[in-house]
């Protein structure tokens, strides 16, 4: 019981149960299927914005180009798929059968070379990591050796995006062009598109997205976190400690490129096509959105704000197609000028205040031995810093606060 | 070590020195900041080095730990050259250098700080398992009492003092225990309490290192310094003890007498 106690108030913990909770039993449970898949479709783009946190938030880069590897690792997933539903069966219409509906649409004869990994399931599925992992190493490593940083870090990830789309757009005999890949039907044989496939997916995307969490959370707890948070900080000051700074931001860069690219699989098995609708500089934008809302400091936190965003994306566009954009470009706007840090910074600035004064209060008047485990409780949270929230110890003062505050807002602003 | 020291002054070859900085120079669009700067510091050595404002005391660390390369000019140290290598490797090789405004991680705590700037775990895969053993916590512990703030391991660094700051910056190089430490103005801004206790914290970390000080104020210079170096427009004016460097007409004529 003790040890739950303590395993629950980890700092981050609790809201991670909470998390999985809504995410495994609730939404689950009170959604029909059309619903929980529309759910799964956001939860993918809240890998990007768990990529956001980590390079964003924590490592201080902002990149507006998160669709690039959300749309690379939803096209390798799709061109897997793709080659599936090609078989020369179904495709015996086609002057060239066995080949893909748009290549044959734009004159292809055989199969390019490159498509030709995509038969096999393993090697789409390391693809899908590998590759958009790979070219933001490229990217970063350019980019950071050169110590480009700041905004001039952010106009190039949009011309990549940009290219990108370009490309796709241009090359449809190879990609599919604006249409994007599409009639996607089965992965290894299943039928994606049954209501039980959407189930199973649904569950196995909200189940990667809670251990993206975890692994996240590890590497902000470790000193590669604490390092990260320290170069957003004071980067020379790093560097003349001795590390390369160059090679932790690749890292960074890495791990939101990798996690966008897994989101971006899952949303092609879920929605059952990929376009370049999805890789562009709008849809990065907006995921970068999705992070702010929720709150760039906080994992948890930007998982909330992708769903917010896009449910109000969904009702909005449904009600009042015209204004969503105005509307979305007005709450960008207004969280990073009232709210920096977001909804979870919302929570952290008065909901746990409100608890620990509560909290306390219970404690103290229920005395007796309240002098042992009250007096822990705070002392705990103090010497467990907690990057997440960066306001290390507020436990111990709640007068500080107020303090404090001018530093997260000049500490946050990227 | 076996290498003898460029014999570009008698004095030089004759002696092995910590830090060999000959012909050193950098220029700007055209303005030399350093030219042609001869300076040898010994092993265990304090040197202090004052001069007017743009004299190019503050280029001089910069090239000396890589954040300004060098026009020409050589930089050596433990028989490596350092004009060419990355800032991080000079660090390695253990050359630590304290900035002129207080440079900490204002929203980590003093632990954190001091703990961050620990010397393993430095590549990202070290980082990413680096474990914070007993060994890592002691010598933070030690750390933190050294320069006073060993009961204010959980603060927030950003809310420490000024003078707390600074001391915190030199106790994170403490913590990679640099054979070569610089100091860049690391009074400015004191009280008069801090600035004593600051000149006793410097007389006790130079015991196993050299040490290299700017400093402004002439008190707190006279305290510390065995030896001095004057730099005025990127040349050495005067080198000395600080009482004969004090009755230099050249030095009072630039620097002193003003």
């Amino acid at each position: 019981m003790n040890r739950l106690q303590t395993l629950v108030r980890r700092p981050g913990a609790a809201s991670l149960l909470i998390l999985a909770a809504l995410l495994l039993v609730v939404f689950p449970l009170t959604l029909d299927i059309f619903r929980l898949n529309l759910v799964g479709k956001y939860l993918t783009y809240a890998f990007v914005a768990l990529g956001l946190v980590m390079l964003w938030g924590h490592a201080g880069i902002l990149s507006l180009g998160q669709g690039v590897f959300f749309g690379l690792g939803g096209y390798m997933m799709a061109m897997f798929l793709k080659l599936e539903a090609s078989d020369p069966v179904s495709t015996k219409i086609q002057s060239t059968p066995g080949i893909p509906d748009f290549m044959d649409w734009n004159q292809l004869t055989e199969l390019p070379f490159w498509w030709e990994p995509f038969r096999s399931l393993p090697l789409a599925l390391i693809a899908v990591v590998a590759v958009p992992t790979l070219l933001a190493f490229v990217i970063g490593y350019a980019m950071f050796k050169r110590r480009v940083g700041g905004v001039y870090f952010a106009i190039i990830t949009q011309a990549v995006a940009l290219i990108l789309t370009v490309l796709i757009i241009g090359q449809q005999g190879y990609t599919g062009g604006v249409n994007g890949i599409t009639d996607l039907k089965t992965m290894a044989g299943w039928d994606i598109r049954s209501d039980s496939a959407k189930m199973t997916l649904y569950f196995v995307c909200a189940g990667l997205l809670l251990a993206g969490v975890v692994g996240c959370r590890w590497i902000q707890v470790s000193k590669l976190g604490t390092l990260l948070l320290a170069m957003r900080d004071k980067e020379d000051r790093v560097r003349f400690s001795g590390y390369d700074v160059a090679f932790f931001k690749v890292f960074a860069f890495c791990v939101a490129a990798a996690l966008s690219a897994v989101g971006g699989a899952l949303f092609t098995l879920q929605v059952g096509f990929m376009s370049p609708s999805f890789v562009g500089i709008v849809p990065s934008i907006e995921m970068v959105i999705f992070a702010a809302v929720g709150g760039r400091m906080s994992l948890v936190g930007a998982i909330y704000g992708t769903l917010l965003v896009n449910f109000g994306k969904t009702y909005f566009s449904e009600s009042f197609p015209d204004l969503w954009l105005f509307l979305m470009a007005a709450l960008f706007i207004g969280v990073t000028m009232a709210f920096p840090n977001g909804l979870a910074g919302l929570v952290d600035s008065h909901l746990k205040p409100w608890w620990r004064r509560r909290e306390a209060a219970a404690a103290r008047r229920s005395e007796g031995s309240a002098g042992g485990s009250t007096a822990t409780s705070p002392g705990r949270s103090t010497a467990r810093q907690d990057p997440m929230t960066t306001r290390p110890a507020a436990g111990a003062e709640p007068q500080l606060p107020a303090a404090q505050l001018p530093i997260d807002v000049t500490g946050q602003r990227a | 070590m076996m290498t003898t020291p460029a014999a570009t002054t008698a004095t030089s070859a004759a002696k092995e020195f910590a830090l060999y900085v000959e012909g050193l120079t950098v220029s700007f669009d055209g303005f030399k900041a350093i030219d042609d700067l001869n300076l040898y510091i010994d092993k265990d050595e304090l040197r202090v080095i004052i001069g007017p404002n743009g004299a190019g005391k503050t280029t001089l660390l910069d090239l000396i730990c890589g954040k300004t390369r060098a026009s020409a000019g050589s930089i050596r140290f433990k028989d490596q050259e350092l004009t060419k290598k990355s800032e991080h490797r000079i660090v390695r090789y253990g050359v630590g250098r304290k900035f002129q405004t207080p440079s900490i991680y204002e929203n980590l705590s003093v632990f954190k700080n001091l703990e961050v700037s620990y010397p393993t775990g430095r590549s990202v895969i070290g980082a990413l398992f680096f474990r914070q053993t007993a060994e890592v916590k002691d010598r933070v512990r030690t750390v933190a009492d050294e320069i006073g703030l060993g009961d204010r391991l959980d603060t927030q660094g950003g809310l420490l003092s000024h003078g707390e700051k600074q001391w915190l910056e030199i106790g994170m190089l403490l913590m990679q225990d640099p054979e070569l430490l610089m100091l860049d103005e690391p009074i400015a801004g004191m009280s008069v309490r801090e600035r004593e206790v600051t000149a006793e914290l410097l007389k006790r970390i130079c015991a196993n290192r050299s040490m290299i000080v700017i400093e402004h104020d002439m008190a707190f210079v006279e305290q510390i310094a065995s030896k001095v170096t004057v730099m005025h427009q990127g040349r050495i004016l005067a080198e000395g003890s600080m009482d004969a460097v004090k009755n230099d007409p050249k030095v009072i004529d630039v620097y002193l007498g003003h």
